[in-house]
């Protein structure tokens, strides 16, 4: 019996700072942002309750649009992520050697310690029409009047790319770790060719990292804010910009708050369709890498 | 390895959370440069018992962390006069000040008189003056000279060349440049909903022409110092510090009058140091101090004379940048209407939308 109940006092305790954290950080703060979304503004400190503020985003196409402007930019960039990332993390995971195998995974990881702002600005000051690019193609007399590469759409899918490529790599090379180098040699044995084994044997041995890292980039892009505002032009809105536009400039912490579970609500519908499209589950993509 | 560093933070604020507060602590919420270190250290010398915690920040955040709390955690705020009024009724962040224990005799009396006319509910003053500025446009005077009016940035002459902030003042400004007046329509919200629409249409006729959007001082100074921009809408204080540094680029008001703007000296309703707050607002009006405060913020102080209070370098600015004649043409900024704030914001939205040909 006293065993029994030491045992049980044990899983408390481990299960304790697990609970508190998920209880008071994240469920607690989104009950009172949902609290929040449900109020209407009708006065100074007159409250009532409805869905006025989801209406609202709804009735007007501003709010929506950029929403799906969203939306769709990450998903190129969670595409552009994949393309790129895939090969690098093949050749971390099969073709390097050991040693240098730790080694190009830290080079992966070091533009991680800088902040993210930090990396924004060191963009900036490559790609401004009189930036380091912009002046050495000048020197180099490829052109002739400097050319303004900062402030548009495709420099914010660049500079997202660059941030968010290592949770693509991450993923990718556990998976790929674990894959016998025998399953590749088998399928040339058999007579395949190079893209035959990559689509035949390798992508589907890959696919719950490709689909973990997916998720993770996709999540991490949509809900990115510092890159976007700097690095986008006079015509990029982004999605957070709007919800931090209600919060702050104006003082619109209802509709802001409604916002916050309008994308919320968007991304989980986004990763459940690309999670029943590629016929995984959330426990055999996330929960094994 | 997120988890991990989660579990970090949370351990570094629970700590930092635990450390008890010391004797009397004026917290200060306020503008960056408004509270330079020189002048903190001084004012802790002349205050043993007072430590001084700054958080810089702006009107928007200043408001948004004090209503968060309900107007705890801060012991002295400073927004601007135009955001008082409005925000005090609504969200109830501000405790009415002691006037008495203000050295206000040495305010200049108009900025005072200004100040509490647009802060006073149910007759008791929320704010005092503190600096006061203006914004309006900035232009190098070799590659731009003739830039004299807001809507001059629209000019084609200087397509891709030009820049401004996707803020109200830019709305306000572009509405006086197209004959109207806004603040007068602050009463008549249907005319100034009127007046807005016409604004929108007209910068995003305008967008085609504007380099980028500004967000802060600093990629403004940059775009202006590099001459990838020869005229953008400005802080005076950004325009003045470029001045140091190229006399070309000088501070335009436009003919139909610069904004000006003061910012002000506010207690939160739950501040815990009053007395620190007032020690503090009567330490930075003393003349010597003054100085060091306008010589970092490079806004004018509120008192008499505070023009002469500038350090020569800011001096020589203001004298390059205003006649006697645009000074006395200084549009102040009217307390906003509840609900003013909404429309204007549903009006930069839709500018930042609209995608014109690009």
């Amino acid at each position: 019996m006293m065993q029994k109940d030491i045992k049980r006092l044990s899983l408390y305790l481990l299960f304790a700072p697990f609970a508190m954290w998920i209880t008071l950080l994240i469920i607690l703060p989104h009950l009172g942002m949902f609290y929040i979304s449900m109020r209407e503004k009708v006065a100074p400190r007159v409250y009532e309750f409805g869905f006025d503020n989801y209406i609202n985003f709804f009735n007007e196409p501003i709010y929506w649009n950029t929403l799906l402007r969203t939306g769709s930019m990450s998903l190129l960039v969670t595409v552009l992520a994949l393309l790129l990332g895939f090969p690098i993390a093949y050749y971390i995971a099969k073709i390097a050697g050991n040693r240098t195998r730790g080694a190009l995974f830290l080079m992966c990881l070091i533009p991680l310690w800088v902040s993210d702002l930090i990396r924004a600005f060191g963009w900036i000051l490559l790609l401004r029409e009189t930036g380091i690019i912009s002046s050495s193609l000048q020197w180099a007399g490829l052109i002739n009047t400097p050319i303004e590469f900062l402030y548009n759409d495709a420099t914010v899918i660049v500079g997202l790319v660059y941030t968010v490529i290592l949770f693509m790599i991450v993923p990718l090379v556990s998976t790929l770790d674990g894959m016998d180098d025998a399953m590749i040699e088998a399928g040339y044995n058999l007579g395949g060719n190079g893209p035959t084994v990559l689509r035949r044997i390798i992508i589907p041995y890959a696919m719950p990292g490709i689909v973990s890292g997916c998720i993770v980039v996709f999540m991490l892009t949509a809900g990115s804010y510092l890159t976007p505002i700097l690095l986008g032009g006079k015509n990029s809105s982004w999605f957070t910009e709007q919800i931090y536009d209600q919060f702050i400039t104006r003082y619109n912490w209802e509709s802001g708050a409604a916002f916050g579970f309008v994308l919320l609500a968007f991304t989980s519908l986004v990763i459940w369709i690309g999670l029943k499209l590629s016929g995984q589950t959330l426990n055999s993509t996330v929960a094994r890498s | 390895m997120i988890m991990k560093l989660a579990m970090a933070g949370l351990l570094a604020t629970t700590v930092m959370a635990a450390v008890p507060a010391q004797a009397e602590t004026l917290r200060l919420l306020t503008w960056g440069s408004y509270a330079p270190d020189e002048l903190v250290k001084k004012f802790e010398e002349k205050y043993p018992d007072i430590t001084v915690e700054v958080t810089f920040s702006n009107n928007e955040e200043m408001i948004a962390k004090l209503r968060a709390t309900g107007g705890a955690g801060f012991d002295l705020a400073q927004p601007s006069h135009d955001r008082i009024y409005a925000v005090q009724q609504e969200y109830n962040i501000y405790k009415p000040l002691d006037l008495s224990k203000i050295n206000t005799d040495v305010m200049q009396a108009n900025l005072l008189d200004g100040v509490k006319a647009n802060t006073t509910i149910d007759g008791e003053v929320y704010a005092v003056p503190h600096q006061w500025g203006t914004s309006g446009l900035m232009a190098n005077k070799s590659l731009a000279p003739d830039v004299a009016a807001w809507g001059d940035l629209c000019d084609p002459q200087y397509q891709g060349k030009t820049s401004m902030r996707l803020r109200r003042t830019i709305l306000l400004g572009m509405a006086f440049d197209m004959g109207e007046d806004p603040f007068a329509a602050y009463a008549d919200l249907d005319k100034y909903q009127e007046i807005l629409d016409k604004v929108a249409d007209k910068l995003i006729a305008c967008k085609d022409n504007l380099k980028a959007y500004w967000k802060g001082g600093d990629d403004l100074s940059a775009m202006m110092m590099s001459g990838e921009i020869v005229a953008s809408e400005t802080w005076d204080s950004t325009a003045y510090k470029l001045y140091g540094e190229n006399k070309d680029i000088v501070f335009v008001p436009p003919k139909t009058g610069a904004l000006a703007w003061i910012d002000t000296f506010a207690i939160p309703r739950k501040g815990e140091a009053d007395d620190a707050a007032y020690k503090w607002i009567n330490f930075v009006l003393e003349p010597e101090n003054v100085m060091i405060m306008s010589a970092s913020t490079g806004a004018i102080a509120a008192v008499e004379g505070g023009k002469d209070m500038l350090p020569d370098d800011k001096k020589e600015a203001v004298n390059a940048a205003f006649s006697d004649e645009a000074m006395s043409n200084l549009k102040f900024f009217a307390n906003i209407p509840a609900g003013v704030e909404d429309m204007e914001g549903k009006t930069l939205e839709k500018i930042k939308a609209a995608t014109g040909a690009e």
